[in-house]
């Protein structure tokens, strides 16, 4: 696993040609079946995320409103003093992530957007994954986005990281030999344990899990998933997380942002 | 200071039943739970929320560590005359969060 990056995608690339290849007679979800994880929900847990004063991740949209304002770091900059009104700047904007970053190569998503802003414009130091200030800033951007179409740019730079992100969604791995493609492509509708499996459409993050009792992040639950499947998950961070992430995204394009969701 | 949200209705007609609701930020660690040091994690929950109407209590619970985090309520009362309902919820480790909101009534 220590390949340098270049390596890894070469073989990430290879790993693709050979998937598409086998994986020709799953099908991808088709547009018009195309439905958020808000569409397995029960009936509570819906009303739940659609009435702002019994969402609990509002809480998280309103701490991260104060974070927006607040002076912070060397520079002694708020996120307001570059960006403004964010119902007016931060609007669209998850639904682009995770977007190309030119100077790194590479794409980035929202978390590390707005950790690279603090390291460089604000001049503070960086948030940790999961914290809540992260979770809170992370949700306050995406929810100016709600309602609007994920809108992934079909820039050819994506390319080699969106099949490197397919590659992962649909190569087996872990103990149980498992890909996410056999049960979000292949199954979804049917039941895993009483439980609706979903078309993992990442739509809502950072959202309120109700089994976490809090909010957390996609690459929270790409962890949680990969320790289900019983395969080692990616660290925070991680290119392959991020790979996957913008994959998901891809192929949710469409269906509208939700942040906070609240999924159980 | 704790965030909350609550959600009355700004104005109602006299007699009408009304729904409230209130959302708070609080971890409810029941006390039960282990950290990765093996060691207990002390209980810290909220134990009491209390909401008066014109001074008077109308809504009054009283919290075990099995509620889970950021307890939400949602309760029904009379809208009898305009006013303000204050909330209070107090807990372990001297928590203490307080919301209020007015009503008219018409």
């Amino acid at each position: 696993m220590n390949m340098p990056a270049i390596g890894r995608r070469a073989v990430a690339g290879a790993a693709v040609m050979a998937l598409v290849a086998m994986a020709s007679g799953a099908a991808d979800i088709a547009p018009a079946d195309q439905r958020s994880g808000y569409a397995f929900m029960g009936r509570e847990t819906r009303a739940m995320q659609d009435d702002d004063t019994a969402n609990p991740g509002m809480l998280f949209v309103l701490d991260g409103e104060a974070l927006w304002g607040r002076k912070v770091g060397d520079a002694a900059k708020s996120c307001a003093d570059c960006h403004g009104d964010a119902t007016a700047s931060m609007s669209g904007v998850a639904a682009r992530y995770p977007a190309f970053d030119a100077a790194r190569g590479r794409p980035v998503d929202l978390e590390e957007r707005i950790n690279i802003c603090r390291g460089e414009r604000q001049q503070a130091p960086t948030l940790p994954f999961e914290s809540q200030d992260l979770l809170a800033l992370t949700a306050y951007v995406a929810h100016q986005s709600r309602g609007q179409p994920v809108a992934i740019a079909d820039d050819p730079r994506m390319h080699p990281f969106i099949e490197a992100g397919r590659a992962l969604f649909q190569g087996r791995q872990g103990q149980l030999n498992l890909s996410c493609a056999e049960c979000h492509d292949d199954n979804w509708g049917k039941s895993l344990a009483g439980a609706p499996v979903p078309q993992a459409h990442p739509t809502g993050y950072p959202l309120y899990r109700l089994e976490w009792q809090g909010m957390g992040s996609l690459q929270r639950r790409l962890r949680n998933c990969l320790s289900g499947m019983r395969a080692e998950s990616y660290a925070y961070g991680a290119p392959e997380l991020v790979d996957l992430e913008l994959y998901l995204m891809w192929r949710a394009r469409g269906l509208a942002i939700e942040t906070p969701a609240v999924r159980p | 200071m704790a965030r909350t949200l609550i959600n009355v209705p700004a104005k109602a007609a006299r007699g009408e039943i009304i729904e409230i609701k209130t959302l708070i930020s609080h971890p409810m660690e029941s006390g039960f739970r282990v950290g990765f040091n093996g060691a207990l994690i002390p209980r810290d929950i909220i134990t009491l929320f209390v909401c008066t109407y014109n001074d008077e209590e109308v809504f009054r619970a009283e919290l075990s560590p099995a509620i889970a985090a950021n307890p939400f309520f949602t309760f029904f009362t009379v809208a009898t005359e305009s006013g303000t309902f204050n909330f209070r919820w107090t807990g372990d480790n001297g928590f203490s969060a307080s919301g209020s909101a007015n009503i008219t009534v018409e």
